[in-house]
């Protein structure tokens, strides 16, 4: 069994795992932290970018000054923005036979692998992350479309040249394989390979795994995966949440007594708690509209927005905000709003109830009802007539470097009013606001990542005790910055075995079981014999047909075949032919009656002596030695064959025959 | 006992010894019982019993029962104990053969009932109350009573096992204390018999291998030398000491904290507060052998010993050793070797069980915290007879609190396990900012004030911190700047306090903002409490209203939480001092048009809020303003009060009548006060005329703001608090404006009830009465037409003494009575026939 690991990107895993016959693809994530390197597109002319200088070798050389651009001591690279994608050379991805996605973040790689790879297979996924991750596709290509960029950078990306860059461009890994966005022709034909799964449903795989998606509770359809054969079981463990936010709750119980649990997406911040993170998002808000500014926040369409508006929901009349207007902009924004009331299966338990009542199970739907917020495909059209100040605006893309937020990033970032709250927890904020600097807008960082954290998955492995557990390197050490944290890191036994991008890992599990079904007619035939109470045993003789990784034992066909009997007259010449089937022995022998026997039958001087394995019987005047061990017994005597017989039926009336 | 009772009493005794006539609630006995207790107090007992027979035949007969209900049987042993309690009565009911009937081995001991727990508690109780002579005690020992005591002692009732520990206890103490000779020897052991006994049987069990019956034992004793400081209390500990040491050299020790218990009962008995007592050797070998947990409570209460006693420093430093060598231990565990010396200048024999302590999960967080509590305790003695290394302690304090949000770094293994133990642990969290708070008494706290200063930031800083640990932080944080503003190097000092002034007002700005109203309130409750201390600094009045801070509190009068709205006006009542300070100064023009808003927005909440809370912080910030005498109400205080009096009038919550009522008492005294009228011993006497004119100028000022209509009116209120209020304030007012010479005049004048005639009376107060309430803006001339002699009238008239001792008794006081318990008992096996009949 063995992992190969495309993806360095703990909670954007893409990882293959060979089992049994198959070759499963685990998630597909994308990594969109190479677009912090590029300039952001902005949707209107922005004067400040258009002139920003082009960056100057220490020589004066100016080659790359087309290329990339200076900007408050950084270098951003003015191009098109373009994305690292999971490794292709570790193996044939066209070998791929299906592929499961957990959640609606780890599929943004998706059209790369199924249209470039020569992929043939399927792809599992619940119907909410299809629906979603279709809608966060969608907003990106229309993001990255709709500023159609004409040149397309590549002498940066020389191995050579690249050498000489600042940090961090000089420090970027794999750019020669990053690539530019995908079209939507693409995407809807990955999207038609995907077959829609339920929660606990069962799929075989080829007859040789069952694969099971489970509830992970991070987002809506989110799921965990459970891969196994009859004696076997991996569990996949993809973000995953033990709050109570909008999804259907974590099924923790169907992970245990796992041979292996592949664990990836754990909380990205795991020193914020998300419920006082939201309190931060709020009071942040509050203060920033109370003083007269707007509120950025820069976010993807679905997901923790649902929770975030919910918060607001209850806090904006207790805070006085009840006039302020709240404006949620994307090009999926309706798309998103309206699906998430309509997944109601997939929803947690309090909300589902509401279902019934009837009311819609989240309250923006009250939000939109009530004009306190309202939703656009983006900043041109309908918004521009509506736009008031102060306000509040949710858009992507939480990277600022592409989507309607690089236009309020330019229009607001020159007063100390106004404030960006960073909620989405991918992007270093820092890295994001690069570009922007410098910035007279205030800065808060409010990290919400519900997935789980350390205390959390160290109150799962003990719960569900796996027997070995896999990561990414990333959690079997404490986060680089804060060293001294040993409480964030994976704390288990066995230790957790790491790995990291572009490795191939030997899980430490050894296949030892296949399941076998006997025909009827064959197992008639069969007569058990008790050797201990409870245990039968019966010899069989069949014939193992195997298809479709089925394996199945049927009656042998009739004797008498000339080639299979002229055969075995050749090997058992010594052998009458009417014992074909020797009956097989089982018992030990004990030593005390034994000598007694022999001495009953005439052999006066017998000794013993014990050895490591067993022990030997020594008849001297016979000259001759019984070695008798655990597996196997020999006499050993010069060439007296009756006295060989006469032993050997001694020794055999110890044992039991069948 | 009055006559009424003597004559229920029979029919009550009839009932109660009737098996067939349950008395269904059994806190009618209890009542009986206390009655009797009191009854027997002040009366003499044997008189008691003479006059009224039927409570001897009432026992007669409960003995003479053949089935009598558990309840009624340890009635009557509890009844027989208090009247036996008198020796008289003790020789009295012994004739007739009644205690022995009761407590000998032939009475309820050797019946079925016995097995009841209450029968047993009533047999302990009513023995407890008859020792009180020496006839009771020979009655005892005599009838072999003592050895069933002994058995009691492990009774599977708690409650039975703990009063038979108790009364060996009070035998113990009363059989020594009676014994009045000569100092006692143990030796020649002339001791009462009945101590000897009680001696042995301690000695015994303590040297027995029950550890139950050495728990009883320890208990005991602890009692005994808590209750009693006796000379002979040394006697008793030189012949028990030997067995109780023994206990302490035990692996493990098993009585670690009934040990600790016994220790300090005995530390604080005079008796042994010489330091050759060899009670501290015993306690020295427990500082050393006790479980570290266990021996922080001695520890500390070795060290809250006066300093009058004579008791060895060793013994006092040692204890500090043991409540510091957590502390060290932690420090240690975060700081590089030789960084830091540590707490303890020699290492104390123990600390790998303290280290064990601490990296154990199930321990760590309890230790810590109590260790804390231990040293946040010692904080506040006035006087500590060692030095406390405060640097060092801080610094400990600080690290726990690191420690508990991530931010301290472990230097060893230990560390590593206190670390992932204490990370987001609110228990420490709490506890480490108390004894933060506790040591910022300490005036060597400025050179770690940085230190300090930064670890406050970052809990009222952290989204993670919870309400709770948020409150706790708000408290450290305020005594902190409270006790440097006071220390004489405050100047020194200021830019880093102001630096973190505003770094804090930042804070605060936020969490005005949260979504959580209990942090909002909490905020709001530290501003006042920080305005109310600091507010004579101009350096902290800068640094505030640099910041959003008052007006974000301006806004929060609107909080839709009514706490949060209360709190608001409580922290605005406050800022409004400094508003008008601030507004003096040029440059600040608009602070004195928001400070009228203020005024106005607090009224608007008294009028209109229609939650309690805000109301009654409003009327309490109006009472601080006319006590303190802020601008806006010295502008035209008869107008402030009058409109304040008319909008509490008309309130129906008592707490705001309430405090109207002392807003109106504050007003009457600072009016006579400034009159010269008030009942100061040292003022200067007024001439009598003069005195006449100023009261009949205060008594116009009442008038005018319709003091007496917003009085009269509370005194008729119906809640009971506010008519007292109204009474008292009415009594006084009564003394304050008796004038000889008016009342002279008055009566020359025909200013007498004679001559008004009772009708006017009703009639005047029925007019304040209905002027007090609201009334059209129109009319307010009119109802204020008091006529001040009349006023004068009615205060003399109206028996406002009577109406006072009638308010202050309770509302029950008649169901309270003795005759109406015996009615009640009466009714009751009434209502249980009348029961009966109805079920045919």
């Amino acid at each position: 069994m063995k992992l190969y690991c495309l993806s360095g990107h703990p909670t954007l895993p893409c990882n293959v795992l060979k089992f049994k016959s198959t070759t499963i693809m685990l998630d597909c994530g994308l990594d969109m932290t190479s677009t912090l390197n590029f300039l952001p597109l902005p949707l209107v002319q922005s004067p400040r970018l258009s002139k920003l200088p082009g960056w100057v070798l220490k020589d004066g050389n100016t080659f790359l000054d087309k290329e990339l651009k200076e900007c408050s001591g950084h270098v951003f690279v003015d191009s098109a923005p373009e994305f690292c994608l999971p490794e292709t050379e570790l193996l044939d991805l066209s070998t791929v036979d299906v592929i499961l996605i957990s959640n609606y973040h780890c599929m943004m790689a998706l059209p790369y692998i199924t249209e470039y790879t020569g992929f043939t297979g399927t792809v599992y996924a619940t119907e909410p992350t299809v629906q979603i991750g279709r809608l966060l596709m969608e907003e990106l290509v229309n993001f990255i479309e709709r500023v159609p960029k004409a040149q397309s950078a590549s002498l940066w990306k020389n191995k050579e040249v690249q050498r000489l860059l600042p940090a961090p461009l000089k420090d970027a890994v794999e750019v020669s394989t990053w690539r530019r966005c995908y079209t939507m022709p693409e995407v809807n034909a990955a999207l038609s390979k995907i077959q829609l799964v339920g929660y606990s449903q069962k799929i075989e795989l080829f007859g040789a795994v069952q694969v099971t998606p489970l509830s992970s509770g991070y987002a809506l359809g989110s799921s965990n995966w459970i891969i196994q054969s009859h004696y076997e079981k991996v569990s996949y463990v993809s973000g995953s949440s033990l709050l109570t936010t909008h999804p259907q709750a974590m099924d923790q119980a169907s992970l245990k007594n796992s041979d292996v649990l592949i664990l990836t997406g754990l909380t990205q911040i795991p020193t914020a708690n998300p419920d006082g993170m939201v309190g931060e998002f709020c009071s942040n808000l509050a203060m920033t509209v109370r003083n007269g500014g707007n509120v950025l926040v820069p976010c993807y369409p679905s997901g923790v927005i649902y929770d975030l508006l919910e918060c607001l929901y209850q806090y904006i009349d207790s805070a006085g905000l009840s006039n302020v207007p709240f404006y949620f902009i994307s090009p999926v924004a309706n798309s998103s709003l309206e699906f998430s009331q309509i997944f109601a299966e997939w929803l947690c338990h309090n909300k589902q109830t509401k279902v019934y009542l009837p009311e819609p199970p989240f309250p923006h739907a009250e939000l939109i009802q009530t004009n306190k917020l309202k939703h656009y495909p983006s900043i041109h059209g309908d918004f521009s007539n509506d736009f008031k100040q102060p306000c509040v605006v949710f858009t992507g893309h939480p990277s600022l470097r592409f989507g309607d937020v690089v236009h309020f990033m330019e229009l607001w970032g020159k007063s100390s009013l106004n404030t960006v709250i960073f909620t989405e927890p991918d992007f270093s904020y820092l890295d994001a606001l690069a570009p922007y600097q410098p910035l007279a807008m205030k800065c808060v960082y409010c990290p919400i990542d519900t997935r789980l954290n350390f205390i959390q998955v160290s109150k799962l492995l003990k719960e569900v005790q796996p027997l070995h557990v896999v990561c990414p390197e990333q959690y079997t050490q404490p986060p680089p910055t804060q060293s001294h944290r040993t409480d964030l890191m994976i704390d288990c036994q066995p230790p957790a075995m790491s790995y990291r991008r572009a490795e191939v890992l030997t899980l430490p599990f050894k296949r030892r079981y296949e399941k076998i079904e006997i025909m009827p007619e064959l197992a008639d035939s069969l007569v058990p014999l008790e050797i201990k109470p409870g245990i039968s045993l019966a010899t069989v003789s069949a014939v193992l047909h195997t298809k479709d990784n089925k394996h199945v034992l049927q009656p042998p066909p009739k004797p008498a075949q000339p080639p299979a009997s002229k055969k075995r007259k050749r090997v058992s010449d010594d052998a009458p032919e009417c014992k074909p089937l020797k009956p097989l022995l089982s018992g030990s022998i004990p030593m005390d009656q034994f000598v007694q026997t022999l001495e009953k039958h005439g052999f006066s001087d017998v000794k013993v002596e014990d050895t490591a394995k067993g022990h030997i019987v020594l008849l001297q005047e016979a000259e001759t030695l019984i070695q008798i061990e655990e597996d196997s017994t020999h006499i050993i005597c010069d060439n007296d064959e009756t006295l060989r017989v006469k032993l050997r039926d001694l020794v055999l009336k110890f044992l039991q025959k069948f | 006992m009055d006559r009424e009772c003597s004559q229920l009493l029979p029919s009550v005794c009839a009932v109660l010894g009737d098996s067939r006539q349950l008395v269904a609630d059994d806190t009618f006995l209890e009542k009986f019982l206390d009655w009797f207790k009191t009854l027997t107090e002040t009366e003499s007992s044997l008189l008691l019993l003479r006059e009224n027979p039927c409570l001897t035949e009432l026992i007669t007969c409960v003995l003479k029962l053949k089935d009598p209900s558990s309840s009624t049987l340890s009635f009557i042993l509890r009844l027989t104990g208090i009247f036996a309690a008198s020796e008289s009565c003790f020789q009295y009911l012994q004739q007739r053969e009644l205690l022995i009937s009761l407590f000998g081995e032939v009475g309820p001991l050797s019946s079925a009932l016995w097995e009841e727990a209450s029968v047993r508690s009533g047999w302990v109780q009513g023995v407890h109350s008859m020792v009180q002579h020496q006839s009771a005690l020979h009655f005892l020992y005599n009838c072999g009573a003592i050895d069933v005591i002994f058995t009691l002692q492990g009774d599977p009732s708690l409650f039975v096992a703990s009063a038979a520990n108790q009364l060996l206890v009070h035998m113990l103490t009363f059989s020594l204390q009676s014994f009045q000779t000569k100092p006692v020897n143990i030796k020649d052991c002339d001791w009462p018999i009945c101590a000897q006994k009680l001696i042995v049987h301690i000695e015994e069990s303590l040297k027995s291998n029950s550890a139950s019956r050495i728990k009883q034992s320890l208990k005991l004793l602890t009692s005994v030398f808590g209750c009693c400081h006796d000379l002979w209390t040394e006697v008793l500990w030189s012949r028990l000491s030997e067995p109780i040491v023994y206990l302490l050299e035990e692996e493990p020790v098993h009585t670690g904290h009934l040990l600790v218990d016994l220790f300090l009962s005995m530390a604080r008995s005079p008796v042994f507060s010489c330091p050759e007592c060899s009670l501290w050797r015993s306690v020295t070998c427990a500082l050393e052998h006790l479980n570290p947990a266990q021996v922080g409570r001695l520890a500390v209460g070795v060290l809250k010993l006066q300093e009058w006693y004579e008791f060895p420093q060793a013994v006092r430093i040692q204890a500090l050793s043991v409540v510091l060598q957590p502390m060290d231990c932690v420090l240690k565990a975060a700081s590089q070797p030789l960084e830091y010396p540590g707490l303890l200048n020699k290492s104390v024999n123990d600390s790998a069980t303290v280290e064990t302590l601490l990296s154990c999960r199930s321990s760590c967080a309890s230790f810590l915290c109590q260790t804390l509590a231990h040293l946040e305790e010692l904080q506040y003695l006035t006087c500590l007879p060692v030095d406390l290394p405060h640097i060092p302690l801080l610094q400990s304090v600080v690290t726990i609190l690191q420690f508990c949000i991530g931010l301290a770094t472990p230097a060893s293994c230990l560390g590593n396990k206190i670390s992932r133990i204490l990370i987001g642990c609110f228990r420490v969290q709490r506890s480490a900012l108390d004894s933060l708070g506790a040591l910022s008494h300490w005036e060597s706290h400025s050179v770690f004030m940085g230190s300090v200063f930064d670890i406050l930031l970052a809990y009222l800083k952290s989204p993670d911190t919870s309400p709770t640990v948020l409150k706790k932080s708000f408290q450290a944080t305020l005594k902190w700047l409270v006790s440097l503003s006071e220390a004489p190097s405050s100047k020194d000092h200021w830019q880093q306090t102001e630096q973190f002034l505003r770094d804090l007002f930042l804070v605060l700005q936020k969490r005005l903002c949260s979504p959580y109203w209990e942090v909002r309130d909490s905020a709001l409750e530290f501003l006042t409490l920080l305005v109310k201390h600091l507010r004579e600094k101009e350096g902290f009045r800068q640094v505030l209203f640099s910041s959003e801070v008052p007006k974000l509190t301006e806004d929060l009068l609107e909080d839709p939480e009514s706490y949060v709205r209360a709190s608001a006006v409580t922290a605005m009542g406050q800022l409004s001092f400094l508003t008008h300070l601030i507004s003096k100064k040029p440059g600040l023009e608009n602070g004195n048009v928001k400070e009228k808003s203020i005024v106005a927005q607090l009224k608007e909440i008294l009028s209109t809020d229609s939650e309690g809370f805000p109301r009654r912080a409003v009327i309490r910030v109006f009472i601080d303003w006319l006590r303190e005498g802020h601008p806006d109400v010295l502008k035209d205080t008869e107008q402030f009060v009058s409109s304040m009096l008319q909008a509490v009038n008309s309130d129906l919550d008592w707490e705001v009548k309430a405090g109207g009522l002392e807003l109106a008492e504050v007003f009457s005294a600072q009016t006579l006060g400034r009159l010269g009228l008030a009942a100061c011993p040292y003022a200067a006497v007024l001439s009598s005329a003069t005195r006449s004119t100023h009261l009949s100028e205060s008594l116009q000022i009442f008038c005018r703001v319709k003091l007496f209509e917003f009085l009269f009116g509370a005194l008729c209120d119906c809640d009971r608090p506010v008519a007292q209020k109204a009474c008292d304030i009415l009594i006084a007012l009564k003394a304050e404006l008796r004038d000889e010479s008016s009342l002279k005049e008055g009566t020359s004048a025909g200013l007498s009830t004679e001559a008004r005639g009772i009708a006017w009376l009703e009639e005047t107060l029925r007019r304040w009465s209905s002027c007090a309430k609201p009334c059209p803006r129109g009319d307010a001339d009119e109802a204020g037409s008091q006529d001040p002699d009349g006023v004068l009238l009615v205060l003399r008239t109206v028996d406002l003494e009577g109406l006072h001792r009638s308010l202050n008794r309770s509302s029950d006081h008649i169901e309270k009575s003795p005759q109406s318990l015996l009615q009640d008992i009466l009714a009751t096996v009434g209502t249980l026939e009348e029961n009966e009949a109805d079920c045919y």
